[in-house]
């Protein structure tokens, strides 16, 4: 952190700090912070309290929501330094994304930084509420001195003392007061201003992530970061093919079946050589198709994975019974890497295990896709043999999910894909 | 002649297509490139409703299957106006989209054709003609995959080889005669096999497009 932006302001001269937004936005920061402050430490207390309560007939799960309480804290805490710091705090967590809720606070319990902001949230919340009173009491003071003049004219000379037991004759004489008042709003501004600037430094010293959590979160979201390209390069590719190769090789066999219809009303030897050409534009327009297929299923986009399964099912050599009941969409990498893992297991299993008979079974439990692909042949498969589904384990692994195979000798072969879908 | 309103975004295809028709002594009053501008076309060309709309199922804005959603729409405002939907590869789950659940009549001039079929511009455009005067058309290549799944099954390994070849044509849409043209027998014998099949599927005989979605349905593995 090369400085504090604060603290930059108020090296200016007084007249740009004390004229600029700058007073305003670090006393709207220090006496929101009172306010946050409060609502935290009661809210803490009140989820300690009946969580201990709670714990001693056995329930911890209001505990362990006490103990991330830090989290959404921070989170505030992190977002409202925007009004006094341009520059973000980051985020020291890991993203929850595709975790269930269970998951979700598992994953919390175990990261440092949670505790960290526990303890940001114990020590500075009371913290924070004193010197938000403090500027309240100061502020309002300046203010009433700043008045005087006025608040003497409307309630009549003699009536009022600023320094006890010497009332003030006029309104005229209560102008010094109104001088003292704007001098204790420029120390405020500035009391403000550094302590605004301290909170500033405690919360990225506290708040942010240490060396080797940033690696952490940086890693995964480069892996799916890579992974999303992946997805996105599929799809483009698909459709490139789609507009390009796929609309110019209808448009030959076209071509072709009007010639051959006209050479062979003319009755020219030609036609069997023109009915040959079509004949093998066609086949290569039904290569490119299955080609097509096997980068990206445009019937996964349109119907969902239920759909697409029961799809290739009809296409394979081996009988599959197809039960796949999901109440919703899921998100697209979520279907897309189980509908590749369906396809995968499908092809293995007609090229090695002599099975007779398939079963693929999809259900979502408590936001969990769980997916069962199994034969009735006869096992003995290797899975780091199979190139395609290591790939596979790699990508529902980029997901939180896994990929589970299990091949006993004598089978049946069953691969199982877990994979969590976020709402 | 038929008229013709054409909907395909590909313009190489549009371009294609228009000119099969044109020599197939059709006239194609509207061709356009994306699913509002069917709907837009179809509007334009009244009061008489074009004879045929013909359309892909991916088209702009979304890529998806809007032509087919148009098609549908198209045939909830207009019903019986005839239909056919190209795809540049078949699935069954938009098959069953198209057809889905719809009783004999609702299925009346509705068809489904993998594009290649262009190629083989005669029995495309005895297609074309078919759908126009309300019968079902649909792709052998759907009829093909289903057989091939089902060939297994107990009723379907009771009927001759023959019966099976039948029982695929009739699931085209293909009527009677038809069959005993591409077959080369005589129309009795198809109507003998008709009814051999029907007995062994378990099927109540019927004719025309009440026919195609009974054996299609007995083919998805729905009970008729």
């Amino acid at each position: 952190m090369p400085g504090v932006t604060v603290w930059r302001a108020m090296r200016q001269p007084p007249q740009r700090f004390i004229l600029s937004s700058w007073p305003w936005r670090v006393w709207a920061h220090l006496l929101g912070g009172a306010l946050t402050g409060l609502a935290s430490l009661l809210l803490l207390a009140a989820l300690a309290v009946s969580g201990l309560l709670l714990s001693v007939i056995g329930v911890d799960l209001v505990l362990m929501l006490a103990a991330t309480f830090g989290v959404p804290a921070a989170a505030v805490e992190r977002r409202r330094m925007r009004l006094v710091e341009p520059v973000p705090v980051p985020n020291p967590h890991r993203s929850l994304v595709g975790a269930g809720r269970r998951g979700r606070l598992r994953t919390r319990l175990r990261e440092r930084a949670t505790w960290r902001e526990l303890g940001y949230v114990v020590v500075f919340a009371p913290v924070q509420v004193c010197v938000g009173l403090a500027l309240a009491i100061g502020l309002t003071f300046a203010v009433v001195l700043l008045a005087a003049p006025l608040i003497v004219s409307n309630a009549g000379p003699e009536d009022v003392m600023i320094i006890p037991g010497r009332p003030v004759e006029s309104p005229l004489h209560a102008l010094p007061a109104t001088a003292a008042g704007l001098l204790a709003l420029v120390l405020c501004a500035y009391a403000a201003g550094l302590l605004a600037g301290a909170q500033v430094k405690t919360a990225v010293f506290v708040l942010s992530p240490r060396d080797e959590e940033r690696q952490v979160v940086e890693l995964t979201r480069s892996r799916a970061r890579l992974a999303d390209a992946f997805e996105a390069e599929r799809r483009r590719i698909e459709r490139d093919l789609h507009d390009g190769a796929q609309a110019q090789l209808v448009a030959l066999t076209m071509t072709l079946g009007l010639a051959e219809l006209e050479l062979r009303e003319s009755g020219s030897p030609a036609t069997e050589l023109v009915s040959r050409a079509r004949g093998e534009a066609r086949l290569a327009l039904t290569q490119l198709r299955d080609l097509v297929r096997g980068i990206y299923p445009q019937v996964l986009t349109d119907h969902g994975l239920d759909a697409a399964v029961a799809e290739i099912a009809l296409r394979s050599p081996i009988p599959v019974d197809v039960d796949i009941d999901l109440p919703r969409r899921l998100p697209d990498a979520v279907e897309t890497v189980a509908y590749f893992t369906v396809t995968e297991a499908l092809t293995n299993a007609a090229k090695h295990s002599g099975a007779t008979q398939l079963t693929v079974v999809g259900r979502l439990k408590r936001g969990t896709l769980t997916l069962a692909i199994t034969d009735n042949g006869r096992g003995g498969a290797v899975p780091s043999a199979g190139a395609g589904l290591q790939g596979l384990a790699d990508r529902v692994a980029i997901l939180k999910g896994r990929l589970v195979v299990s091949s006993p000798v004598g089978g049946p072969t069953r691969v199982g894909v877990e994979v969590p879908c976020s709402a | 002649m038929l008229r013709v309103v054409l909907a395909e975004d590909s313009v190489l295809l549009r371009a294609g297509l228009t000119e099969l028709l044109t020599r197939g002594g059709h006239e194609v009053i509207a061709a356009v490139g994306d699913a509002q501008a069917l709907a837009r076309a179809v509007d334009d060309a009244r009061p008489t409703l074009p004879d045929l709309v013909i359309t892909d199922v991916r088209m702009p804005p979304g890529q998806h299957d809007e032509g087919l959603r148009a098609a549908l729409e198209l045939r909830a405002r207009h019903p019986g106006l005839p239909v056919l939907v190209l795809s540049q590869y078949v699935a069954t789950a938009y098959a069953t989209q198209l057809f889905g659940g719809s009783g004999g009549a609702e299925a009346a001039g509705l068809g489904y054709l993998l594009k290649d079929r262009v190629g083989e511009v005669s029995e495309f455009l005895d297609a074309i003609r078919r759908v126009a005067v309300g019968q079902t058309v649909i792709d052998p290549e759907v009829v093909r995959v289903l057989l091939v799944q089902h060939a297994q099954s107990r009723p379907l390994r009771r009927l001759t080889p023959r019966e099976r070849e039948v029982l695929g044509l009739m699931a085209e849409g293909l009527n009677n005669q038809t069959i005993a043209q591409r077959l080369t027998v005589t129309e009795a014998s198809v109507v003998k096999h008709a009814g051999n099949i029907f007995m062994k599927l378990d099927l109540d005989p019927t004719e025309g497009n009440r026919r195609v979605l009974a054996v299609l349905a007995h083919l998805r593995g729905e009970t008729a």
